[in-house]
């Protein structure tokens, strides 16, 4: 009995429907809110070490056997995700309470941001493929709401974008779905992956998984990402941080799940595929990065550059570039959310959104600027904070395989990342200050607090990679030997004789 | 503007005592027969939004006093929450249990916790559907 892997699913929901009866009571809320993330980053914790003792947990719902039930799986891989994911919305939610306002609150605020944690977390624990579904059709859901929330002119109009393209998104989601029952007869992932190995990836399959391809680069804003700098910038600071930092990763999830362990028969058409959609998506996104002049813009193209840098390494699926794909998700997670974070408070700061309109920061607010540039440093891949570990092991990966185009474009990104954000230090941050002594704004302490707290991660990922490249490794062999996973989820039921 | 809607009215005063009926009987035919808390909850939503439209907003509102937003909420509280009763009893989550149960007068009932799930559903449905209606009927 596995009922703790429910957990990160259930009390984000439970708070959630909790929190709508005291609509009234923002303080309360906002203390149920974070006990509950906190509960969850703890548990998510333990349930990490309980997987690396004790191998893949499962939990079938309501004891019905697979593949009959709906499960959810832990795996290391996946029980990361929900980690980094229940950190980076603790620390959202911290920088919410100062800057949110009581409009947001008395919407029902928390409850949605709950809400589509669960929905994350729901799609990055479930084992069965139809559940993913409904998953990212929760946090979907929840972040509809979240972008139009507010209801000014540009929210409406990005908003109708964004539910428009994903509604179309997950509507071919469903017919991919249609496709695969019909042909392998069976939605439990686990049970996919053996029947897939087992009448060998036919024709039939490789397009359906070509389909998922699609609708999970639409998800994950890989090329298809014309949707996203417009949509994820109009939200709040805390909203934007928590999409830049979730939604897409969810798709990469999706992505890295999909292609490791139920089509992987067929590199040279799917991964050959995925590794030009990298490619792709890295120049378009560098591209986007270094022509505009806004800061959420420039934020914004920097999740489009990583989510092409992450997919190199499942492009070229060498165990050594999962590893790195597995931890440079891990830690773009934080430092997204950070950078996001940190943009937002210059927003709010100066009023302004175009890097010309402000200037001389540091000087009125020293450590906001230095954790500015420590997110740069952690973002560009310097050691020893977060990023390098995930950069080098992708590149020795890249090398591995002999993908030297990729290799280039991963690194040539970086520098491009490095230009970008630097752009945005010496003409904001240095200079000289426009804000006078008596025009500037206290820092809200709840927010500093949480940029701080997400500094200290980032570098505890650098500093600690040592540490986490243990858990790393074991998410990397279940990734690369999917008879790990299939095994531990039905071998008991086999045993039954069903 | 009041419309004369007389043969609506008295027509709705009976109908609506049928469709809740039928909502009920649904809903707890979904054990063993088709039904089940979502069908029955729609049905039941679905009588309810009738009332809205013949009588007005307001009128209705005196008489059913509550916030559809929370009754969605309530809805999803109790499903979630039998969820969580199979984990106090160290069950696989959403594990269910029955039993037959003698009353006095009544006699053998075979009673199912999977009743409580579904009415969580049930009012689930009914709060959303009512709160969609009622949303988009005050864009004006």
């Amino acid at each position: 009995m596995n009922n703790i892997i429910v957990l990160p699913l259930i009390i984000p929901i439970f708070s959630a429907v909790v929190l709508v009866f005291l609509r009234r009571f923002a303080a309360v809320q906002r203390l149920i809110a974070f006990a509950s993330m906190l509960a969850v980053s703890i548990i998510s914790f333990v349930l990490l070490e309980l997987v690396r003792k004790e191998g893949i947990l499962k939990l079938d719902f309501g004891g019905w056997k697979p593949p009959y039930g709906i499960l959810f799986v832990a795996d290391s891989f996946s029980v990361l995700m929900v980690l980094a994911a229940s950190i980076v919305t603790l620390f959202c939610l911290l920088y919410a309470f100062s800057t949110i306002g009581d409009r947001h609150e008395s919407m029902f605020f928390y409850s949605f941001v709950l809400l589509m944690v669960a929905g994350v977390n729901g799609s990055f624990l479930t084992g069965d493929i139809f559940n993913l579904f409904v998953c990212f059709e929760v946090m979907l859901m929840a972040s509809y709401v979240l972008v139009a929330l507010g209801g000014e002119k540009v929210q409406l109009r990005e908003s109708l974008k964004y539910v428009l393209i994903n509604v179309v998104a997950s509507s071919v989601f469903l017919i991919a779905l249609a496709y695969l029952y019909g042909t392998v007869k069976t939605l439990n992932m686990a049970h996919i992956a053996e029947r897939v190995s087992e009448v060998g990836q036919d024709p039939i399959l490789t397009l359906v998984s070509l389909v998922l391809l699609i609708v999970f680069s639409l998800k994950a804003g890989l090329v298809l990402f014309f949707w996203l700098p417009g949509s994820y910038v109009v939200p709040p600071a805390a909203v934007q941080a928590l999409f830049a930092a979730l939604l897409t990763k969810v798709g990469v999830y999706a992505l890295i799940r999909t292609f490791t362990l139920m089509f992987p028969h067929h590199p040279e058409t799917t991964h050959a595929i995925l590794g030009c959609f990298a490619g792709l998506t890295i120049v378009l996104g560098c591209l986007g990065a270094l022509s505009s002049r806004n800061v959420l813009k420039i934020a914004a193209y920097n999740i489009v550059i990583s989510v092409g840098f992450i997919l190199i390494g499942l492009a070229v699926r060498t165990e050594t570039a999962l590893a790195g794909s597995v931890f440079y998700l891990f830690h773009d997670m934080v430092a997204k959310a950070l950078l996001f974070l940190l943009v937002g408070m210059m927003v709010y700061l100066t009023g302004e959104k175009r890097i010309d309109f402000m200037s001389g920061l540091i000087r009125n607010y020293p450590l906001f600027g230095w954790l500015y540039f420590l997110a740069m440093l952690a973002l560009v891949g310097i050691p020893p904070l977060s990023g390098f570990v995930g950069k080098v092991l992708i590149g020795k990966g890249a090398i591995e395989a002999g993908s030297y185009v990729l290799l280039f474009l991963g690194f040539a990104s970086s520098l491009v990342v490095l230009f970008s954000l630097l752009k945005i230090f010496l003409s904001s941050f240095f200079g000289e200050t426009i804000i006078t002594n008596e025009d500037k704004k206290p820092l809200p302490k709840a927010s500093m607090a949480s940029l701080v707290s997400l500094a200290v991660c980032i570098a505890g990922i650098g500093m600690g990679a040592e540490q986490l490249l243990a858990y790393v490794q074991d998410a990397v062999k279940t990734l690369a030997n999917p008879s790990i996973y299939i095994d531990a989820i039905l071998s008991d039921s086999d045993s039954e004789g069903v | 503007m009041r419309i004369n809607d007389v043969i609506l009215r008295t027509v709705v005063k009976v109908v609506i005592l049928i469709i809740l009926t039928l909502g009920v009987y649904l809903f707890f035919s979904g054990h063993h027969a088709p039904g089940g808390g979502f069908i029955g909850g729609l049905v039941l939503a679905s009588g309810i939004i009738l009332l809205f439209v013949t009588y007005d907003i307001e009128t209705i509102q005196r008489k059913m006093p509550f916030d559809f937003k929370k009754v969605a909420a309530l809805g999803v509280f109790i499903a979630a929450g039998t969820g969580l009763g199979a984990i106090y009893f160290d069950l696989p989550f959403l594990s269910h249990t029955d039993g037959h149960f003698k009353f006095p007068f009544i006699g053998d009932k075979h009673l199912t916790t999977v009743t409580l799930f579904e009415a969580g559903v049930a009012l689930t449905v009914i709060g959303t559907l009512v709160t969609m209606i009622l949303s988009i009927s005050e864009d004006e």
